[in-house]
């Protein structure tokens, strides 16, 4: 491969998989820390509050990290992919100019009133500031995904006599049926790292008998938000990406699938390592005529497999793509059963005792970022070989004026100093939680710790 | 349309210039006039709940910039590659400087990030100041409309020059003057006692330097590119623009010393609008000149399509209501001086 090609593609990959890290906790706390508050608000309830002060801060210190790294992202479209900034930028600049516009400023604003300002505000007027970070951080979601849905699917452009993609419908581009469902997904998947964060912080309280009476409600809130999300997470919105895939990018799904023979009465593949030199899957657990009726509803639908397509359309990584997008699927699976087990137990009134849950609970917080992660993972490496699809090869994206060795430059630069952010962010945060919701206090509630239900 | 959206550009590089020059600022002169732990917190107080929304409009006017003229992004951004990464460096550093001070008590780790922050604040002034020479001096751009330019060569103005030459380091130091004084007049309006006090005295300081600074950039600017002068001849509203930069810096002369601190701090940023206004009227229409003429970037030849265009005026100037809404609200809702003892910092 060029190399000055694959030093800015891993440029862009190295520093939008540091940034995604943040805006999910972001997006997924903002919704929970807008429930906790109303909860707070209407049943005039100050453990609620605390609860919400409490993730107030650590919302402020990860917001932080997803500023920093996230100003970045926005360069790089010009430092490292110049050509297929001058290229797409026509079409593109409208919804990054969008995300600046309405959801950078309304985030921004909003948050200094909701950190600093709650003695300034009232009740009322503080939680109006947390319901516009959570509206500001969800509406910069929605316009960096339409961003990527045109990268994915292109629509309302036509290409100008320069050879430039320049706008033709505004709605076409904003109203993107891919970015409706990329979206609920993507969303979704935040909330499930917002969940499993806050359920994890509460069951380690509770295991260690601190607060309890917030590690509680902690535990429940994010429960009963896991639970509900994860469900959305495979249907309906798993479940339509697919078959936009399917419809959309034949080859992708494919590959993802790691299906090498297209046939009719497709097996779904659980487990089993793709062997590209032979064309097969190696070792493998399959559910037979699956991926038919997952993708087109029949059980004996033909699917296409890679052996349709000529071999310069297939995307560059097939192994790594296939891994990605199993270890999401198999986490989404692995986080419903989790999830509704626990909500069977608090439904019971038996979690807060159920030690053991507790542990499963507190150990799963990576997961939801190794699946969010993965997820990225299959839909960027899926789209190659193109830039934009159908319409640019990556190839021909990339700035061909920064040489190899400057890219190389910036990206040790980049690492180096990524490493000492991730090193802070977690230091703080262990703090954050080492002093708990109560500032000063080492345990106000009067709850019993967790102890093993008899 | 097109020239619509140079000044739309203009004017956001003007507000993040003035509101974000002035946390800079106050960044700059951080270390030396506020010497204890008290008043370090009170001048982080003062900048803490606005300085991510003023960075905001850096963002928003990068992205409005894509979106109106895609070429010139691509190729001012490629181009200056290496002093762009070095910028999002040192606002990176600047960001955990300011937010993570406060979460740990202790001295050493204080002292830290208090560096940490004063010296990003005052580079990030140098480079901004720098960039703007460089746009101002002209690029290498081929007939491709790309460039590259290396971070330094000699120093001197040839055909190979780099970021930094001896003028644009000279507009790098124009910058930093004025943004010092313009963050000392903000942090007296902010603060009282010995340490609004200090301000002013940097602000004192800053004026003579500031004033020689502004007249010697002048000239030197006249001196290497004398085409500048154009535009002024052909619009005589241009004549303006001197008048509103003598003028202001009149006003900072006089009102600061009264401990008119309002006047002082809003006569600093109409000078920096106005020194900013002038550069962009003398380069328009060029967005970009090339050292070679001939291959200069303007706004015909770098805008997106018309249609995409006036789409954009509808919700630029929507999301501009707003902005300036929000912004509104949060300086009201903390405008006074600054107390200590209620929440962060
Ligand atoms: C908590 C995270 C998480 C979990 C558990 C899942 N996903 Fe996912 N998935 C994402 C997080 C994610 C994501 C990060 O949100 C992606 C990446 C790009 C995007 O828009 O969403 C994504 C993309 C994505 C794509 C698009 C790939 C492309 O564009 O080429 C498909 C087909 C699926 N997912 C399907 C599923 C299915 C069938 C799941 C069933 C268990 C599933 N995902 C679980
Ligand atoms: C929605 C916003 C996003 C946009 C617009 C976007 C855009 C891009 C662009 C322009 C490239 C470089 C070209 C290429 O290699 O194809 C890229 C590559 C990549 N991105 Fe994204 N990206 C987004 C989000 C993410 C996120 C959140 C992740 C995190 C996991 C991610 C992971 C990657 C990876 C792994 C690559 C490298 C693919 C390869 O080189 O084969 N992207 N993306
Ligand atoms: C490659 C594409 C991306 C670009 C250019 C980008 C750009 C940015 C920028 C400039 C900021 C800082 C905003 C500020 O100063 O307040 C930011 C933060 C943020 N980004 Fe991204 N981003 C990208 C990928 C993503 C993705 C994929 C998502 C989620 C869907 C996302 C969601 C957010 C959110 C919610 C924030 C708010 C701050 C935070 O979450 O900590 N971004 N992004």
């Amino acid at each position: 491969m060029d190399s000055a090609l694959f030093v800015h593609r891993l440029h862009f990959a190295f520093t939008a998989t540091f940034h995604y890290l943040f805006p999910q906790l972001t997006m997924g706390l903002a919704l929970l820390i807008v429930v906790l508050k109303t909860i707070g608000l209407r049943r005039n309830d100050p453990v609620y509050h605390e609860a919400a002060r409490f993730w107030g801060k650590i919302f402020g210190i990860n917001f932080v990290l997803g500023v920093v790294t996230g100003i970045p992202m926005e360069f790089q479209f010009g430092t490292n992919w110049s050509h297929f900034s001058r290229f797409a930028g026509g079409v593109i600049g409208q919804t990054l100019g969008m995300e600046g516009m309405f959801a950078f400023f309304l985030e921004s604003a909003f948050l200094g009133l909701f950190l600093y300002g709650e003695k300034r505000l009232s009740p009322k007027a503080h939680w109006l500031s947390a319901v516009a970070v959570f509206v500001g951080s969800w509406l910069s979601g929605y316009f960096i995904i339409a961003t990527d849905a045109f990268m994915q699917h292109p629509v309302g452009y036509f290409t100008a006599p320069d050879g430039s993609l320049q706008l033709t419908s505004f709605w076409a581009l904003v109203l993107n049926p891919w970015a409706g469902w990329q979206y609920a997904h993507n969303m979704s998947g935040a909330v499930i790292t917002g969940a499993f964060i806050m359920a994890s912080v509460g069951a380690f309280y509770l295991l260690s008998g601190k607060w309890t009476e917030h590690a509680r409600i902690f535990v429940k809130a994010g429960v009963i938000a896991g639970c509900l999300f994860s469900v959305l997470q495979i249907f309906p919105t798993g479940d339509r990406q697919g078959k936009m895939v399917t419809d959309l990018q034949p080859v992708t799904l494919a590959a993802m699938e790691g299906l090498f023979q297209g046939q009719s009465g497709a097996p779904l593949v659980i487990v089993g390592q793709p062997n590209e030199q032979q064309g097969k899957i190696d070792n493998p657990l399959e559910v037979p005529k699956m991926l038919s009726m997952l993708t087109y509803k029949r059980w004996n639908a033909n699917v296409r497999g890679l052996d349709a397509f000529p071999k310069q359309d297939w995307p560059g990584n097939i192994p790594l793509l296939y891994y990605s997008y199993h270890i999401m699927v198999g986490l989404g699976t692995f986080f419903i059963a989790v999830m509704v087990v626990a909500s069977f137990l608090l439904w019971r009134g038996k979690l807060f005792n159920s030690r053991w849950m507790l542990w499963i609970l507190m150990l799963a917080a990576p997961f939801p970022y190794i699946a969010n992660t993965a997820g990225w993972m299959t839909a960027e490496l899926g789209r190659q070989p193109w830039l934009v699809y159908g319409l640019m090869r990556t190839e021909n994206g990339y700035s061909k004026a920064v040489s190899a060795g400057n890219g190389m430059f910036t990206l040790l630069g980049f690492m180096g100093i990524y490493t000492v952010l991730g090193i802070l962010f977690l230091f703080l945060i262990r703090r954050e939680i080492e002093h708990g919701p109560v500032a000063g206090h080492e345990s106000v509630s009067n709850l019993p710790p967790a102890t093993e239900a008899r | 349309m097109a020239s619509l959206w140079f000044w739309i550009v203009a004017a956001m590089i003007a507000t993040y210039v003035v509101l974000d020059g002035f946390d800079l600022g106050a960044g700059a002169i951080y270390l030396v006039a506020a010497k204890t732990n008290e008043e370090r917190r009170r001048v982080l107080r003062a900048i803490g709940p606005v300085w991510d929304g003023n960075e905001v409009w850096l963002l928003a006017a990068g992205g409005t910039l894509y979106f109106a003229f895609p070429q010139l992004y691509a190729s001012s951004f490629s181009g200056f590659y290496l002093p762009l990464m070095i910028v999002l460096w040192l606002l990176m550093l600047r960001a955990i400087g300011i937010e993570f001070r406060a979460h740990i008590e202790n001295r050493v780790w204080q002292d830290f990030f208090d560096v940490v922050f004063s010296v990003s604040s005052i580079l990030l002034a140098v480079f901004f100041g720098a960039a703007l020479g460089n746009v101002v001096r002209g690029v290498p751009l081929d007939a491709t409309g790309y460039f590259f330019e290396p971070l330094w060569t000699n120093f001197k103005l040839g055909p190979h020059t780099g970021i930094l030459d001896w003028y644009t380091v000279l507009t790098g130091v124009v910058a930093l003057v004025t943004l010092t004084a313009h963050g000392s007049y903000y942090v007296a309006l902010k603060t009282d006692e010995d340490l609004g006090r200090r301000a002013r005295g940097f602000a004192l300081l800053c004026w003579p330097l500031q004033f020689f600074l502004t007249f010697s950039t002048l000239v030197a600017t006249y001196f290497i590119r004398p085409d500048i002068m154009v535009n002024y001849g052909k619009h005589p509203a241009g004549i303006l623009v001197p008048i509103v930069v003598v003028a202001s810096l009149g006003v900072m002369l006089w009102a600061n010393p009264k401990g008119k601190e309002k006047l002082a701090f809003v006569a600093s940023s109409l000078y920096i609008t106005a020194m900013l206004v002038g550069a962009a009227f003398a380069l328009y229409p060029v967005v970009l000149p090339a050292r070679d003429r001939q291959h200069d970037l303007t706004i015909y030849n770098t805008a997106a399509g018309s249609h995409g265009l006036s789409v954009g005026l509808v919700w630029w100037t929507l999301g501009a209501a707003l902005a300036v809404t929000y912004f509104a609200f949060v300086y009201r809702k903390f405008r006074g001086k600054v107390q200590l003892g209620e929440g962060h910092y």
